[in-house]
């Protein structure tokens, strides 16, 4: 409660320093005139004057009083859909429109191949040379295109131009959108602050014309206006749509966002293609395949699509007294037991029996109407129902990604990290350099993680790359990623309930490599697939990795924060319902049932790479032994050969050969001492978290702040 | 010219030679190479009740190359050993300063260094001395110089015979290396030999032509005397039959740079025998002076922590274990005050040499 006031204060402010924005303006300026006379304060005035004691009346204040539509609520609240300032807006608008793209297609059943673009109009309007990006806000294009099952031509408009209309909300299936705000939201967002409608091409079939439509919405009505129709008799694609909206956004601040979102969203999703177009000032341009714009790409890790999932019906443990009586009110059945069956999931007939034996007027005929009219009546079933048990909901309506898939994801993810090399400083998870690196050695590359994807595996991680001292072998659960080993390790809970309603937790960690080992890690956030960018501080999941005690996976712990290592961790909560802390859906509620499911899934990952740190550490001792003695053996065969007037060549050799001998037979012992010293080593990690709290790192200090960024926009 | 090696330089690049050779059979039989250097600390170090000496014992450790925590002194050792190897074949001398910087170089592509200080090659290079039962000095190293010797005597120093009643205020310096090679004795009319622990009362006794007057050589050590002082006192005492008369402050570092003078150092015990004078006396600043010469106590200096460790562990110490020491160091601790010799001064600026000392030697005051 606390915090929804504290954000709501937050919101007020924002809007008051916001209150003169030409935006604003510009939405009063094409507003129909007012039905009732004046604007609030003309008819405010004239009724202060006469009467000072008693400024209005309830007849005047009546004539104020009228119907807001749920376009205007959210034109002066953009904030809760995430249009909060322009760079966060242009990830918003992505977003919706990829997660809808995405949506589609794997209900369709189709590979989803999507091409993203973001263009700075202001850099593609001047010559190439002396384009540089724009600075702060500017005018930008976001065109987001899919190879879907297309839009059906009559729904087009309501689905682009109407707020709260759409396909996902009244059903239980685990979906990237859930409302139906999404995409027109951000159609308003940008008639909003540019005037222009959206702009969307849609085709259902190979016989069928494409249609291009320019929408607009009447937010007063909350009803689309269409302003463009036309039919294609051409278009590159089959199927598909293409959405695209010209806003107000700030590149500059935003397009660190927007590439993580890129990144994590092909992390998360496997089985997509997603080409990435972004702008590109004059400087970094020379490769670029246009003035001003560069592509990316994120080839799918597999073609296999995730398994589909199932709409269910809701589960009676979830459902509120409001909501049963509105359900009653719809159903077609003829009495209550009918109903209970009809509308719910996991009610028989006798589970329906038992709940009526438990209800005073159980034994009566009642129709589900007279529910909905008696309250008495409702509450009493309500209650019935909450004592009732019955069996938890179905839970293979679930499609998590899976341990195999998250694997997957991780290693093309990494292997696109990697590319980027760390000439920046603290930008792990920025892609700038990422896009020319690619570029320069294109081919090798990708055929490298195609291969990492098909085959991936124990054996692939081997070192093949001779070298003086033997390397450990390949482990399990090793990556050897552009040079870098990562350990990773995933884990897929099995399906659990919260309010009746399905979830499942998965966590897949990257260990090792090239992550910062002094800074806090990586934390990747997901529902449903989506990543979470935003509000990381008041997740449910990021509550549920904090909590885990990880100093008993050797990672060192500040209190009540996370761990810190050379990790990155992914979370994923998949679930018919992922109860969202708001409806810009950037934080997941804090819920036990699911904080419980990711602790449990994170202790499990845990145990995986405490056993590799453990072992990790034996070997990391043994390589500093063997490198010890090669760098010395150079030195005393130097020394030897001069005292006794030889030649230091064959002391050397003599010397490694005893070093290979007396190492593997010596060490055998020492290594167990080793083991044992490295686990108290790991220990006395609780000293180390408290000297992390008081007096953070200047890398974790700027760490934290960058996340303080993220949660400020 | 060539240089011409004498027999000891011979010896010791065949003891060098040896340890390289013994290292190298081990390898090629498929072993870890290793030395065995004689521990030097105080649990092998013993007393030895009829030389009256530290003696170094006969506890060695092996330091292996393949250890991961020998192998870097392991390396050292022999960085050492082929650098003295190749002074000695050239016939030069020079400083273990000098020597850290001859052997000091950066390993391969690494950014470690050989060695990293100093503090890291003078050990190493004691280790070597013992392991090969070799002096520094047939090491062809010495020591920073310190210390400063003037008396009756006539000395011969590398060919060039020094009169050392004729060396002005500064007074002789004494070199690292005092062997009989180096330096040799001629003509004296010496009665006795003092050791004075510190260059600025040296400085007065000098002043006041105290040597001549008393026909005795005056040595300072300037604190803890260097080995070339205890060599060179031991040989004036052995070759010239002169008796040892030791003057420190009366605090536990005087009592133990007079210990170490009189039966050697834990660190260099094996060295004792050439070092040491156990008939060396102690001839002040005794616990008990304050009283008999009237010292007033406002020039004592509180003992502090560390002064009273010192005098309990100097309490234990069987060379200390004489009824008379024990009531000198108990005086001391149960006063809580000690006294440095300039404290004297407060009687008079000579005092010392005209007064104290003298009555001193005539009253045989003094400890053994």
């Amino acid at each position: 409660m606390a915090k929804a006031s504290a954000r709501a204060a937050g919101a007020s402010r924002s809007t008051a320093r916001r209150a003169k924005r030409p935006q604003m303006d510009l939405f009063e300026d094409k507003a129909t005139p007012p039905v009732v006379g004046a604007t609030p304060e003309e008819a405010a005035a004239p009724a202060a004057r006469p009467a000072p004691a008693r400024r209005a009346t309830a007849e005047s204040m009546a004539q104020k009083q009228r119907e807001i539509s749920v376009s205007e609520f959210f034109v002066k609240n953009r904030h809760l859909l995430g249009f909060d300032n322009p760079s966060k807006a242009l990830l918003t608008t992505i977003k919706e429109a990829v997660d809808n793209s995405l949506d589609a297609c794997e209900e369709a059943g189709i590979l989803p191949e999507l091409t993203l673009e973001v263009h700075d109009l202001a850099l593609e309007a001047r010559r190439p040379q002396d384009a540089e990006l724009t600075k702060g806000e500017g005018r930008f294009l976001v065109v987001v295109q899919d190879n879907g099952p297309g839009i059906v031509k009559a729904q087009v408009p309501k689905i682009f131009g109407k707020l709260l209309y759409g396909s996902k909300f009244h059903r239980l299936k685990q979906s990237r959108g859930q409302q139906g705000i999404g995409i027109s939201a951000a159609a308003m967002y940008g008639q909003l602050t540019t005037g222009k409608p959206i702009r969307v091409t849609s085709r259902v079939g190979r016989k069928k014309d494409a249609h291009v439509f320019e929408i607009q919405l009447d937010t007063r009505k909350n009803e689309p206006v269409v302003t463009h129709d036309e039919a294609l008799s051409e278009w590159h694609q089959e199927h598909g749509t293409r959405v695209e909206l010209e806003i107000v956004a700030n590149w500059q601040q935003g397009q660190r966002f927007v590439n993580r979102y890129v990144e994590h969203t092909a992390l998360a999703n496997p089985h997509a293609t997603i080409h990435y177009t972004r702008p590109v000032g004059a400087a970094q341009r020379e490769n670029a395949d246009r003035p001003g714009n560069e592509t990316l790409s994120f080839p799918r890790a597999t073609t296999e699509l995730p398994k589909e999932a199932v709409e269910i019906k809701p589960h009676p443990h979830g459902v509120e007294l409001g909501a049963l009586m509105l359900m009653a009110q719809e159903s077609k059945s003829r009495d209550v037991s009918g109903f209970l069956q009809s509308a719910f999931s996991r009610v028989s007939a006798g589970a329906a029996a038992d709940i009526l034996s438990h209800v005073p007027w159980g034994r009566k005929a009642v129709k589900p109407r007279q529910l909905a009219e008696n309250r008495a009546m409702a509450e009493a079933l309500h209650k019935a129902i909450g004592e009732t048990k019955l069996m938890s909901p179905p839970t293979n309506c679930l499609s998590p990604i899976g341990d195999e898939l998250m694997r997957k994801g991780l290693v093309s993810f990494l292997t696109v990290i990697e590319s980027e090399g760390d000439e920046e400083e603290g930008a792990q998870l920025d892609l700038d350099s990422a896009g020319m690196k690619s570029k320069r050695a294109p081919r090798a590359e990708k055929a490298a993680r195609a291969e990492k994807g098909k085959g991936k595996g124990k054996a692939e991680a081997a070192a093949p790359a001779p070298e003086p001292v033997p390397d450990a072998p390949a482990e399990e659960g090793v990556e050897k990623i552009k040079g870098h080993n990562y350990f990773i390790a995933t884990v897929t809970r099995s399906p659990k309930v919260y309010r009746g309603n399905p979830f499942q937790v998965e966590v897949g960690l990257a260990y090792g490599g090239s992550w910062p080992a002094d800074k806090t890690i990586e934390l990747f956030r997901f529902a449903n697939r989506v990543p979470l960018l935003f509000q990381r501080g008041a997740c449910g999941i990021t509550e549920g990795i904090v909590k885990t005690d990880w100093r008993n996976y050797l990672l060192s712990q500040p209190k009540n924060s996370l761990p810190v290592g050379p990790m990155a961790l992914l979370v994923h909560i998949a679930s018919v319902w992922v109860p969202f802390t708001s409806e810009s859906k950037e934080a997941v509620a804090h819920y036990p049932d699911i904080l419980k499911e990711i602790q449990l899934a994170a202790q499990e990952c845990g145990r995986k790479l405490a056993t590799f740190i453990r072992k990790r550490k034996a070997e990391d001792y043994q390589a500093e032994r063997r490198s010890i003695f090669e760098r010395y053996i150079e030195e005393v065969a130097i020394a030897i050969g001069k005292i006794t007037r030889r030649q230091p060549g064959p002391i050397k050799r003599e010397f490694l050969k005893v070093a290979h001998k007396v190492t593997a037979a010596e060490m055998a012992e020492e290594e167990k001492a080793a083991l044992e010293k490295g686990e108290d080593e790991a220990r006395p990690a609780k000293g180390k978290a408290a000297r992390g709290k008081d007096q953070p790192s200047p890398k974790a200090k700027r760490r934290a702040r960058a996340a303080d960024e993220a949660e400020e926009e | 010219m060539a240089p011409r090696k004498d027999a000891i330089s011979k010896k010791t690049v065949a003891k060098i030679e040896k340890l390289a050779e013994s290292v190298l059979k081990t390898v090629q039989g498929g072993k870890n190479p290793f030395l065995d250097i004689p521990v030097r600390s105080l649990a092998n170090v013993t007393w030895s009740d009829k030389r009256r000496l530290v003696e170094l014992g006969g506890q060695k450790q092996k330091r292996y190359f393949f250890n991961v925590s020998m192998a870097k002194k392991f390396m050292q050792t022999f960085l050492v050993s082929e650098a003295c190897k190749e002074l000695i074949d050239s016939g030069k001398t020079t400083s273990i300063r000098d020597l850290y910087y001859v052997t000091k170089h950066t390993i391969g592509d690494t950014r470690q260094n050989t060695f990293e200080d100093q503090d890291e090659s003078d050990p190493i290079i004691e280790d070597l001395e013992v392991t090969m039962d070799s002096l520094r000095e047939e090491l062809h190293l010495f020591a920073a110089r310190k210390g400063s010797m003037v008396g009756p005597v006539t000395i011969v120093d590398t060919g060039d015979t020094i009169d050392l009643r004729r060396m002005g205020s500064g007074g002789w310096s004494v070199p690292s290396i005092v062997e009989e090679n180096v330096i040799t004795f001629r003509k004296h009319e010496a009665k006795y030999v003092l050791l004075i622990e510190k260059d600025a009362v040296w400085t007065r006794f000098n002043e006041d032509k105290f040597w001549k007057r008393n026909s005795c050589i005056i040595v300072q050590g300037g604190g803890q005397p260097p080995r070339g002082v205890r060599r060179l006192v031991q040989r004036l005492h052995r070759e010239l039959k002169l008796p040892v008369y030791v003057l420190v402050d009366n605090d536990p570092w005087g009592f133990y740079i007079y210990s170490v003078m009189k039966q050697g150092s834990i660190n260099l015990a094996y060295e004792s025998m050439r070092m040491a004078v156990p008939d060396a006396r102690f001839v002040g600043l005794s616990s008990f002076d304050k009283d008999k010469y009237k010292i007033p106590t406002n020039v004592a200096i509180k003992m502090d922590d560390g002064d009273n460790n010192r005098a309990k562990q100097m309490l234990a110490y069987p060379w200390f274990k004489h009824a008379r020491w024990q009531n000198e160091i108990q005086e001391m601790v149960k006063s809580g005050q000690k006294y440095e010799l300039e404290a004297l001064s407060r009687r008079g600026i000579s005092f010392i040499t005209e007064e104290y000392l003298p009555k001193k030697l005539k009253d045989k005051d003094w400890l053994e």
